[in-house]
């Protein structure tokens, strides 16, 4: 394994005339947290789709474990190891907690069509067990254990979020996407998430790149920061220079005009 | 009262219901991982009917080798159609694909007529006992294979949804194709598997009311039999589609007994069913098991 797991190599993106992404160029190291940052409508997510696959960028290429990704399908770059999350939650919403992050296992599972419906009498129950065993294991990583039998569509807000981030590990990713995974939090299920998303970077060895508003947390638990504005990145780099980058402050924290005003006031 | 011909009926009914469930599963299972209402279900039965009739008559193969051949056949018709016909309307407006659907039907009706003839054939004799007598009733013999063929495939498909990987895909598949696709699952791979799925199993059913009512065009009938069973039972729910095809088996024949007895009206096999669908519609527009959205309050 390489020190870069993902090269991302002047990426462009258009829809119609609007320009998402402008020759983006980004590494993210493996084993790190990394954060993208910027204003509404920058282009983070775009970034993020044209990663899993969900957008298939103009120009530019995506490597992802020395592997150039840029044409493969969402769902051969899931069996690689790129799992995701997404911005509006995405469970499906009327099936179990449990066959949620099970659909997450799909693809390390062997049993087919056939061994399937004879279910007792073949290898397909063993080999649920074992998975079953390690799904156990992420349920129970994120204290969702109390809710793995309930419907998913009628859990809370901050607990779906979580079961959507066991689904994803699920997947055994080396490299998970997360839109935003605090928005729309409290305090405590922000701190609670943070530490979610530090202990499975740390514990189960997942690279993070993670889209978030919330800065104390981008600060307290990224690596390395991109800041984009208008599909252009700006900067990255450790999440103190960055912060104390000009062009951040002005395009994102505003901060400039808040210090002219206070001088003119 | 004629009770013993309206058990006899209600029993008929309830086989061919369970038939009629079988083949509403597959209309079913393409409408919820495709979103396609398929209007070539029906057809299922009849290729796969005559395609069994001709492995039999003209390559006299015996009746379970022709079977389980033309069995073989249809999965490959399906994935084929699916592949060739319906993915390049991945996306076009659904009216669009139903229209196509539609077409498919009138293709393959004309196609089986232009080959085999229009005059109903019968497989060569599979039981040497035509019926047998439960309890006095009279039972033919095909039709009491056709039972325990339905209930397995239904018991099959419990399984595979619930504990095989592929199931659990087109399940995911049915709820969001986008979010299918970021955890691993090759949307392109679940379309192409349940139309094959629908067309074999749609197909056995074919061949069953076949070895009963002679294999004929009116076979593709069954797949417009099968729009009161499954809009009855909601449309995108399994079990509404075996609960809505007995339902709607017994019905017929009950609405049968009571006209020939008392009404003769004459024709209520055929529209009993629609009358009976149009009134529950009123009172219950999902149908009886179909999905309404949760609601978190």
């Amino acid at each position: 394994m390489t020190d870069t797991i993902l090269k991302v190599d002047q990426i462009s993106l258009a829809f119609g005339g609007v320009k998402a992404l402008t020759d983006v160029s980004f590494d993210v190291k493996t084993g790190s947290v990394f954060s993208i940052i910027g204003p509404n409508g920058a282009g983070k997510t775009s970034m993020l789709n044209c990663i899993s696959g969900r957008y298939r960028p103009n120009s530019g290429s995506i490597h992802f474990d020395d592997r150039n990704v840029t044409n493969l399908r969402p769902n051969d770059r899931a069996d690689l190891g790129i799992g995701r999350t997404f911005q509006n939650l995405a469970l499906f919403g009327h099936m179990s907690v449990l066959d949620n992050i099970m659909v997450g296992r799909h693809h390390l599972m062997k049993n087919n069509w056939l061994t399937g419906p004879l279910y007792w009498a073949s290898p397909a129950q063993k080999e649920e067990l074992q998975h079953r065993r390690e799904v156990e294991e992420i349920i129970d990583f994120l204290d969702i254990t109390h809710v793995r039998k309930a419907v998913a569509g009628t859990l809370s807000y901050g607990l779906r979020k979580r079961v959507e981030l066991a689904r994803a590990m699920a997947l055994k990713p080396k490299l998970i996407l997360l839109d935003e995974p605090m928005a729309g939090m409290n305090l405590e299920e922000k701190e609670d998430m943070a530490r979610y998303i530090l202990d499975l970077n740390e514990e189960f060895g997942i690279t993070v790149v993670m889209i978030e508003h919330d800065m104390g947390v981008v600060m307290d638990i990224s690596h390395e920061v991109m800041v984009l504005d208008f599909g252009k990145k700006l900067i990255s780099g450790l999440p103190e220079d960055v912060m104390a980058d000009e062009h951040v402050r002005q395009a994102y924290l505003g901060l400039e005009e808040n210090e002219q005003l206070q001088e003119v006031v | 009262m004629n009770f013993e011909l309206l058990l006899q009926l209600i029993i008929n009914g309830l086989i061919v219901g369970l038939l009629y469930g079988v083949v509403g599963m597959c209309f079913v299972l393409v409408y919820k991982s495709t979103q396609i209402v398929n209007f070539a279900q029906g057809e299922f039965l009849l290729v796969g009917a005559w395609v069994c009739w001709a492995l039999l008559i003209y390559l006299e193969l015996p009746f379970f080798v022709g079977f389980l051949l033309s069995l073989a056949f249809m999965a490959v018709f399906g994935v084929m159609l699916q592949m060739i016909v319906l993915r390049p309307m991945i996306g076009e407006p659904i009216i669009s694909v139903i229209m196509v659907t539609i077409g498919l039907s009138i293709f393959f009706q004309s196609l089986v007529k232009w080959i085999f003839g229009v005059s109903p054939q019968s497989y060569p004799q599979v039981f040497d006992t035509q019926s047998i007598s439960i309890f006095g009733l009279n039972i033919e013999l095909a039709y009491l294979m056709s039972t325990v063929i339905a209930l397995i495939i239904m018991i099959g498909f419990y399984f595979f949804f619930k504990h095989s990987k592929h199931g659990l895909a087109m399940r995911a598949t049915a709820f969001d194709q986008q979010v299918a696709q970021s955890l691993g699952i090759s949307v392109k791979q679940v379309f192409a598997m349940s139309w094959g799925i629908a067309a074999t199993v749609s197909a056995t059913a074919g061949v069953v009311i076949g070895m009963v009512n002679g294999v004929s065009n009116s076979l593709s009938a069954i797949g417009i039999k099968v729009f009161p069973a499954v809009i009855l039972g909601g449309l995108d729910s399994i079990v509404g589609a075996i609960v809505g095809g007995i339902t709607i088996g017994i019905l017929e024949n009950v609405a049968e007994f009571f006209d020939s007895q008392y009404l003769h009206i004459g024709n209520m096999y055929d529209i009993a069913p629609f009358y009976v669908l149009l009134i529950i519609l009123w009172f219950k527009p999902y149908g009886f098991f179909g999905t309404r959205d949760i609601e978190r309050i």
